[in-house]
């Protein structure tokens, strides 16, 4: 098979976690006021100073624009046609998972992330949010004995308020961007994560985002705070059914680290990315941020975004702190009519500080990747270094890459590095691999596999193989 | 294509036969009407000026997709090669060790041996080789190169030398056991000790049963493995075939001689 036909195959991947949960969920009517803020702040009984953030920043987005710098094409959103929450209704508290519907943990079960005491993954504390909330949590008993606080956000609220009230919007102001406010408004459920001084959590943490509805958005707000020597590493995972609507996606994510802190924050992307003619997939615009607030912490974000038809998110660092390390490492794959505009910000305060960029995009069928990055080295910076690398490879004609890199420095003192190729998947590559008997599909995912590897290798160990196989799978015309 | 070999080769059966092929590339015709037929037990030299055909000819019996043949057939086995696709024509047993083999960025030289080599076992019936079995495996095989087993732990042929992407593809070939390997300028490139080491290993691996079809311009490949027929092609068609005197003959007069470019044309 040439390569064209190689590419023909990957026009009929198909989408493992498509189906739909039939479950009796709890939505407030379509449509955002000031009453719907109300509502969502009183659902989750939340303290006064959540309800006046929420308003606060409702205020703020009213007065905002969508932006439109983004090489991004789409129909516009109607924000009064989404409903901003959704929740399935099971029993008031959930004491236990023996208390969690049935079919809800059957969901999870099937999206590979059981919840269940027996079959649950070994070393990994899961948070499985469904919709609006947060319906288990994994492994809690355990990461408090070593004083780890791993909980749905709508619990940090109840029993850490003091430290939301602190760190919620510090990394993330509530108007920093449109999307931004919009979830600060209306944010729903998410994780927590508390590390403190000097402890290395003793497994890894993932939250798992099902959407299930066809017309709620999905406003979850992750925050990590890693306290003076602590080290935490994080995984995100999402899946949504194949609708052929768009769903709206909207998350902010803010991480904390102290002195001497890491925090690893990994995510694989896999949202319903749309049909072969572009129809529905999830609209995923999302704010991702760090601060690197003391001396020697370091942020690193590694991504693996291959869903979703439209992705708009630039997880950056900004690094506070002398001597503090930003690390970016992504791969976009993008098929059929999606649209990925990613990348990051590196924005260096502090002297000495280091960032390191690796971002690697793959285009194919008719989609367009863009990688969009900003580095930029304020006054104080002295020393400051960057490096950045960013690599596109396009499969087939009908693709298109680009890269927007935008540097901007004020410190005489500081390295900046870059380096852009784009390439196309090479038919004398393809060509030696099935002259040794590699069929064409799966000579592709190698190739792919291996244009990624740099990236793959700063995945936890537990989930290389596993993106390996959902990059094979989605450029593979078989049923996985 | 079935899932093992038909039956044994026998020493003297036709593995390869070429009639009449014609191919091209980007619009242009290189290959003009080669016909070509060779027989277990065989080694064959094919020599040539540059451009003259030689490494298309290679490459559309491998199957590459940037040549089109517009006439004539290839046959392997009596089987209509031209009508299978390049991986299926290589777990059949057809190699092509490469003039210029390609870096595979990221891909674990040891993993893509692996695949491959697995690729063509379960073509013949045999049990797939799993990690361990297989690193086994690979690791007696590279002696037959004398490679160095740190070349595992690589990516396909990234920064090896030219002599090392060389004995990387004499390791392929060693792996996939094809009944009819063509090499493509193979001794190209080496130095001496290189060039004793992959015509060694090329000897080791040339069986009564499979058949050798080695593309050169130096009579000192053709010192260590003695062919049985050299053919020497010109404008995209064998012109002349002789035996391993005609390679001797070559080496001190030079092409000219066959093609008659130096007789001034009346």
């Amino acid at each position: 098979m040439s390569s064209a036909a190689a590419v023909e195959a990957l026009n009929t991947t198909p989408y493992r976690y498509g189906f739909v949960t039939d479950i009796e969920t709890e939505k407030i009517a379509k449509g955002l006021d000031e009453s719907v803020v109300r509502l969502i702040s009183a659902k989750k009984q939340e303290p006064d100073f959540l309800l006046q953030f929420r308003l606060k920043a409702y205020a703020q987005w009213q007065l905002m624009e969508e932006p439109d710098w983004a090489a991004l094409k789409y129909p516009a959103i109607d924000y009064q046609d989404i409903v901003y929450y959704s929740a399935p209704r099971q029993k008031e508290q959930k004491a236990s998972l023996e208390d969690v519907d049935p079919a809800l943990l059957e969901t999870f079960d099937k999206l590979g992330i059981p919840l269940s005491e027996q079959k649950r993954l070994s070393n990994v504390a899961v948070d499985a949010v469904f919709d609006s909330v947060s319906i288990a949590t994994t492994y809690k008993q355990k990461l408090a004995e070593h004083g780890v606080v791993f909980c749905s956000m709508g619990e940090a609220v109840k029993d850490y308020p003091e430290l939301v009230e602190r760190y919620l919007g510090s990394v993330v102001p509530i108007g920093d961007n449109f999307f931004a406010a919009l979830n600060s408004a209306v944010f729903s459920d998410g994780s927590f994560v508390y590390v403190p001084k000097e402890v290395q959590c003793p497994m890894e943490l993932s939250t798992y985002f099902r959407i299930n509805s066809d017309d709620a958005g999905q406003f979850e707000r992750t925050l990590i705070v890693a306290e003076e020597g602590s080290s935490v590493s994080y995984l995100e995972g999402c899946t949504a059914p194949m609708f052929d609507t768009n769903q709206l996606h909207a998350a902010v994510v803010e991480l904390v680290a102290l002195d001497d802190a890491s925090i690893k924050y990994s995510t694989v992307q896999n949202w319903y990315a749309g049909d072969e003619n572009g129809k529905g997939g999830i609209y995923n615009f999302v704010t991702k941020r760090g601060l690197c607030k003391g001396r020697r912490s370091r942020i690193s974000w590694t991504q693996v975004e291959t869903g979703s038809a439209i992705t708009w998110k630039y997880p950056g660092c900004v690094l506070r702190g002398q001597d503090s390390i930003g690390e970016f490492y992504s791969v976009a794959l993008t098929n059929h009519y999606q649209q990925a505009d990613t990348g990051t910000k590196m924005v260096h305060v502090g002297p000495g500080s280091r960032s390191t960029i690796i971002s690697k995009g793959i285009s194919s069928g008719h989609s367009v990747n863009s990688y969009r990055g900003l580095v930029n080295i304020g006054p104080q910076a002295r020393g400051a270094r960057n490096f950045s690398q960013c690599d596109s490879m396009l499969i087939g004609d009908q693709a298109a890459a680009n890269t927007h890199p935008y540097i901007q420095s004020r410190q005489p003192e500081a390295t900046v590095e870059h380096e852009a190729s784009t390439c196309h998947i090479s038919e004398d590559q393809l060509f030696y691999l099935q002259s040794r008997g590699i069929e064409s599909e799966a000579a592709v995912s190698m190739l792919v596999s291996g244009f990624c590897r740099d990236v793959f290798n700063q995945l936890p160990m537990e989930f290389a193989a596993e993106a390996d196989k959902l990059l094979a799978l989605k450029l593979e015309g078989s049923v996985g | 294509m079935p899932a093992c070999e038909p039956s044994p080769v026998q020493t003297g059966d036709v593995l390869l036969s070429i009639e009449n092929l014609h191919a091209h590339v980007e619009g242009n015709e290189i290959l003009r009407g080669v016909s070509l037929r060779i027989r277990a037990g065989e080694i064959h030299a094919l020599m040539g000026r540059n451009g003259s055909g030689k490494s298309t000819l290679s490459k559309v019996i491998a199957g590459h997709p940037a040549y089109t043949v517009t006439a004539g057939a290839i046959h392997y086995r009596g089987q209509d090669l031209l009508a299978l696709s390049p991986e299926d024509r290589a777990r059949a047993g057809v190699f092509l060790g490469f003039q210029y083999p390609v870096e595979i960025p990221g891909v674990s030289n040891l993993e893509f041996l692996r695949v491959s080599c697995n690729a063509r076992r379960q073509h013949r019936g045999q049990e797939e080789l799993d990690t361990f079995a297989f690193e086994d495996h690979v690791r007696d095989t590279m002696a037959i190169v004398q490679m160095n087993p740190a070349f595992l732990e690589r990516s396909v042929n990234e920064g090896f030398s030219g002599g090392e992407k060389k004995r990387n593809e004499i390791l392929q070939m060693a792996l996939l056991e094809p009944l009819v390997a063509i090499l493509d300028e193979t001794d190209s490139g080496l130095d001496i000790d290189a060039l004793r080491i992959v015509a060694n290993g090329v000897k080791t691996l040339t069986l009564p049963t499979t058949a050798t079809l080695l593309i050169t311009h130096y009579q000192r490949l053709l010192d260590a493995i003695t062919p049985d027929f050299v053919h020497v092609m010109a404008e995209g068609r064998i012109l002349r075939t002789g035996d391993k005197d005609l390679a001797m003959a070559l080496e001190q007069r030079g092409y000219d001689w066959i093609d008659g470019a130096d007789t001034p044309q009346p």
